[in-house]
């Protein structure tokens, strides 16, 4: 393994997708982020009904992810030889299904509001 | 929509994790050009301004301050050559591997389109085409190296894209001709013959890629059974590191490509559509439907016919610079180095070599202004992300003792056909090669 630093990682990733675009979606997850954290702040807990869709939406996400990864690279699931690739096709629905899940998490608070207190 | 970003974003930190590391190899040497600038008045001239002169380029000004850096290029279009695969294999446009020279100079290089037309390694001057003499202190031979399809009888670039004849090598638009040549003979059959040349090449697993894909498009297309793919290697074997070259044979078998060895085409007959090989047995005529030609590759003339070239040796005929294969130094002249293709060390004639090469002759010159000795040495790695079909390939890294070296030992198996080795190629390699044009990787 070799020296790899995260300026030259950054570098990378700015020639895959350009600095704009990288950068735009740096923000993005961020942004993301902040608003998952802060509807779960403003609630003070979790919807269980809420997140209930999000799981819903997981599988959505994971396929998702993967299809958009085989569009990209002009391969499908017949092309996995290996353990690694098995590794990082499910590291890919994985984050796919995260990321979905979070965000649909927070759609639903951000467009619902905060939830009226009734017991 | 925001998902997806963040989808692909994650997917690929893990993959290009890889592909700079692995692809064109993140290289032990390859310091980010950002320590403290080195002050200094020298001259520094780089010969040619492809992947090493560019690379160079850009480090060399990040890393000294005062210096003057002169860069010598009449190519308005800086070519991604390890994008012709992809073109000639439909998978992207010619316009994939094409960029501006000029996007990739800094500012501070005073660069200059013209060739060089003569180099005095004595009197410390270049001349150029336009006649200008140029003084150095230090001076970097980068020039590439020429493809010489004039060696094959009847063989001009002309001819490429018609009578079944394709040459991945040539450049982006013949790439793009070479796919149509290929897509034709994989829709209506017969027989594909590839072959590489006795000299020394740039990529040489770019051939057996290649053939590689042919097959594939035939049994996608449901025409494996009207194709015969026939192999014709130069030497008594596909590839110079064994392990790798055992791993092609077994590959080859198991696909029905067949094989000779020991053949070197020296003439094409597009008419006829025979090409003629130089056999032990004297010469061998062998029809094709659909040929990879790869010509006899050497330094420029300006190169070849300079004091730098190899005067003694194996090399003699292909003009390569005498250098130091560990420091890429020229052996006579101590201010000269050679960096990428057309450096005359057994290995490396790469992308990835470049990668490694570069921060050498960096420490190097940079060194040597000191007045201090150099400390970083290169090893010959050189990387070929060897594809087996469209989807796959083996990441094959090894170095000057053909020892494999591979960058994630019990990850990413050298030897296997792996689909992650396939993405390297396909998504995250340019990206780690542009990174490295600026100096950055």
């Amino acid at each position: 393994m070799q020296e790899l630093t995260p300026g030259m990682m950054i570098a990378v990733f700015e020639e895959i997708f350009g600095p704009i675009v990288f950068w735009a979606m740096v923000a993005a997850a961020i942004a993301i982020t902040i608003a998952y954290f802060y509807v779960l702040i403003r609630d003070r807990s979790m919807s269980m009904r809420k997140f209930l869709l999000a799981q819903l939406s997981m599988p959505v996400g994971a396929v998702a992810a993967i299809w958009f990864v085989q569009v990209m690279t002009h391969s499908g699931i017949s092309d996995l030889g290996g353990p690694i690739d098995v590794i990082v096709y499910l590291a890919v629905g994985a984050v796919g299904a995260i990321g979905m899940a979070i965000l649909v998490y927070t759609l639903q608070s951000l467009i619902r509001g905060k939830p009226l207190q009734c017991w | 929509m925001h998902n997806t970003h963040v989808n692909r974003r994650n997917f690929l930190r893990l993959t290009a994790l890889g592909a700079g590391a692995a692809g064109i190899g993140t290289g032990s040497t390859a310091k980010p050009a950002s320590a403290a600038p080195v002050e200094t008045k020298a001259k520094f001239l780089i010969l040619g301004a492809g992947a090493a002169g560019t690379a160079l380029a850009n480090r060399l000004s990040d890393r000294l301050n005062g210096a003057e850096i002169t860069l010598l290029d009449p190519r308005q279009d800086h070519y991604y050559q390890p994008g012709y695969t992809l073109i000639a294999a439909g998978l992207k446009p010619s316009g994939y591997s094409v960029t501006k020279t000029s996007d990739w100079l800094p500012q501070s290089v005073n660069w200059i389109a013209e060739s060089a037309a003569e180099i005095d390694p004595d009197a410390k001057t270049v001349t150029t085409t336009g006649g200008t003499t140029l003084d150095y202190d230090y001076l970097v031979v980068a020039t590439g190296l020429k493809l010489d399809y004039e060696a094959i009888d009847g063989m001009s670039l002309d001819l490429i894209g018609t009578n079944g004849i394709g040459s991945v090598y040539a450049g982006p638009e013949f790439a793009a001709k070479t796919w149509a040549a290929m897509d034709r003979f994989t829709d209506e059959g017969g027989v594909g013959l590839f072959t590489r040349p006795a000299t020394e090449m740039k990529c040489a697993g770019a051939p057996l890629k290649y053939t590689f894909l042919t097959d594939d498009y035939a049994r996608r297309k449901g025409n494996r059974g009207k194709v015969e793919m026939l192999y014709a290697a130069d030497s008594g074997s596909f590839f110079s590191v064994p392990i790798v070259n055992e791993k092609v044979r077994m590959l080859y078998d198991e696909r029905g490509v067949k094989s000779v060895y020991d053949h070197v085409m020296t003439a094409i007959d597009p008419g006829r559509k025979v090409a003629t090989f130089q056999t032990p047995d004297g010469p061998r005529e062998i029809g094709f439907d659909f040929t990879n030609v790869i010509p006899p590759m050497r330094a420029h003339d300006v190169v070849k016919n300079s004091p730098l070239s190899w005067k003694t040796g194996k090399w003699v005929g292909e003009g390569w610079v005498e250098v130091d294969k560990t420091t890429l130094r020229h052996s006579r002249y101590s201010d000269v180095f050679a960096v990428g293709d057309v450096a005359g060390v057994p290995k490396g004639k790469t992308a990835a070599s470049v990668k490694w090469q570069v921060p050498v002759v960096e420490d190097h010159l940079v060194a040597q202004i000191q007045g201090k000795e150099g400390t970083q040495t290169y090893n010959g790695y050189t990387s070929c992300p060897l594809i087996t079909k469209i989807g796959r390939a083996m990441l094959v890294e090894f170095d000057y003792q053909n020892n494999l070296t591979p960058s994630f030992p019990g990850l990413i198996a050298p030897l296997e056909e792996l689909w992650v080795s396939w993405l390297m190629k396909e998504v995250a390699l340019k990206a780690t090669y542009n990174a490295m044009l600026r100096g950055r990787a």
